[in-house]
């Protein structure tokens, strides 16, 4: 098991987990690559993201629309901004080819906004790729484990 | 003090509750009430079960529910579409789970009686001990009376209501436009959101005739979207209107010239869609085809409220489906053009998960608006749900009566229904 990539691997998404915490959105746009994808899919089985229906189907620019939503005040749903709080684990590399790193991992997160305290937990595999001293972001898939549920406003990114 | 006026209003009829200009807030607070319309207009009036595609094949079938009863919606052998109780008639045990799928039959998975497609019990296991008593043509799943106009399908308990296209009446003209949506392709619902909000059903079933609400609940949305877009959503000051079309029904038509998606096929094509449209040309279509699937894609320019449960708003169907009193559970579904160009279908999920859903830039929006009228209705017991707007400027038309834009005459419209049957 190469645990120096482990090791790489689980400080960026460490990093990337924490600046979406503290509403640091601007370092973490600039975390991907300009083709990068962030989808957040229905189907836990489905893989063709692009023709089927997502929860968050987010390319560069469609992240700054969100990112730029969510510190714009306009919102009812996210003034007051949610609260959260995210572990991320359980690491696994699925693919390494020395560039391009594909990682799996399960986030289990807390929300808390107006009395109400909710939990998501999700399998988040990731495609990376590798820049300088550190990652990339091309593909962030949040495959939550209730999304075939009937779920509430998500005010912030998962 | 209060009690006074809590007697007062205790004393209202169900039929005093709905008055010309305004709804008495215990419309969204009572659970009584919620319980008698259950019965007086879930399970006596036509309700949208189902659009064609989402059951394309023989044996395709979908879950739903009708207030709060489960039913399923399933195709038959020879293409019959039928709506059944989930409910095996033996011991009660739901015989069919999973929101949709496909299935030769259906089997109780308690003591396994089976049934055909048509809902007959075709067999039951160790049938000895009945000694031939079992009246097994009695003892069908429990079928409902099913209907269909424009693809869409609805069912009711009720025998005796009038057809289907009585009661759509002249709803039926807007959702013949509406499926223009498709392009020249059939509509096909391609997914949906689901999400669930703490409040009244009627809350949701207002604001789909509310244009008022739009450029302040969504001004985030508004602030995402380029220019000409935004200033085409600025609907609120224009000559659109909001009809009653009688039933409980009423169309709200926010952008005029968006009405028949195949009119104005030369207008220039929208900013937003340029690169599609080049998209569609380098695959050789037409350009007449190009405009035509590229006007499409942006859906139409009204939303239908058809009562109780269903509308065609402006590129999907929006369905409500009460939960109890305070909870409703809403499904957005997606449509694209069945076997129309990928492109233009990639372009309408797009823009359906920019909008909709829990991560979508409107939905939440509009959802914690609905959760806050629930909240402060809780309080002023013997206040009223305002719904006056427009009404000075109604006037008679060909189908019913129509008033400005942003006027709550859609709403008004609902509840006459709802008092209709609350008080029938």
């Amino acid at each position: 098991m190469n645990t120096e990539l482990i090791t790489q691997v689980s400080a960026f998404l460490w990093q990337e987990a924490d600046m979406l915490d503290h509403g640091e959105y601007a370092p973490w746009l600039e975390s991907w690559t300009p083709d990068g994808l962030y989808i957040v899919p229905i189907d836990p089985l489905e893989t063709d993201f692009a023709n089927t229906l997502n929860y968050a189907y987010d390319d560069a620019a469609m992240r700054e629309k969100r990112v730029a939503r969510l510190g714009s005040g306009e919102s009812i749903s996210t003034s007051p901004v949610p609260r959260t709080i995210r572990s991320v684990s359980r690491f696994r590399i699925l693919a390494n080819d020395g560039t391009n790193v594909t990682v799996r991992c399960a986030q289990n997160l807390r929300e808390f906004r107006k009395d109400v305290l909710k939990h998501y937990s999700a399998d988040v595999t990731f495609d990376l790729v590798k820049s300088g001293g550190s990652f990339l972001i091309r593909r962030k898939i949040i495959r939550l484990i209730n999304s075939t549920d009937t779920l509430q406003g998500i005010g912030y990114i998962l | 003090m209060t009690s006074k006026t809590d007697t007062a209003d205790q004393a209202l009829t169900l039929g005093d509750r709905v008055q010309a200009d305004r709804v008495h807030t215990s419309l969204y607070t009572d659970p009584a009430i919620f319980e008698a319309e259950m019965d007086k207009i879930f399970s006596s009036t036509w309700v949208w079960v189902a659009h064609t595609s989402e059951i394309p094949e023989a044996g395709s079938f979908k879950n739903t529910y009708i207030g709060r009863q489960p039913v399923i919606v399933v195709r038959d052998r020879k293409q019959k579409a039928h709506v059944l109780l989930n409910r095996c008639r033996h011991r009660a045990a739901t015989v069919c789970e999973g929101k949709k799928g496909k299935t030769n039959s259906f089997v109780c998975p308690y003591h396994g009686w089976s049934y055909s497609l048509d809902g007959a019990l075709r067999g039951v296991p160790h049938p000895e001990s009945y000694a031939d008593q079992l009246e097994k043509g009695e003892l069908g799943l429990v079928s409902l009376r099913v209907e269909e106009y424009a693809g869409m399908l609805f069912a009711t308990f009720n025998k005796d209501v009038e057809p289907l296209v009585d009661y759509l009446g002249p709803a039926k003209k807007w959702m013949d436009l509406f499926m223009k949506q498709g392009g020249g392709f059939p509509v096909k619902v391609a997914g949906e959101h689901r999400f669930r909000f703490p409040g009244n059903w009627k809350i949701q079933l207002e604001n789909t005739t509310d244009a008022y609400h739009f450029p302040l609940v969504h001004k985030s949305f508004l602030s995402s979207v380029d220019k000409q877009t935004e200033e085409m959503l600025d609907f609120v000051t224009g000559t659109g209107y909001v009809e009653d079309l009688g039933n409980g029904h009423s169309v709200m038509v926010m952008i005029p010239a968006l009405v028949d998606l195949e009119a104005n096929l030369d207008a220039p094509i929208p900013e937003r869609f340029a690169a599609l449209a080049d998209e569609l040309r380098a695959e050789g279509n037409p350009e007449d085809e190009v405009r035509r699937i590229v006007r499409a894609v942006g859906g139409s320019g009204f939303n239908l409220n058809i009562f109780p449960n269903i509308a065609c708003s402006m590129a999907f169907f929006r369905v409500l489906q009460p939960i109890s009193v305070t909870e409703t559970e809403i499904h957005h579904a997606v449509i694209t053009m069945d076997g129309g160009p990928q492109a233009a279908n990639q372009a309408r999920l797009r823009m359906h998960e920019h909008f909709q859903g829990p991560m979508g830039f409107g939905t939440p929006d509009d959802s914690e608006a609905w959760e806050r009228v629930q909240k402060g209705s809780s309080s002023g017991k013997d206040l009223w749900i305002m719904l006056n707007r427009g009404l000075a400027g109604e006037k008679e038309t060909a189908d019913g009566r129509a008033s400005d834009v942003s006027a709550e005459t859609g709403m008004r419209a609902a509840y006459q229904q709802w008092k209709k049957l609350m008080t029938a």
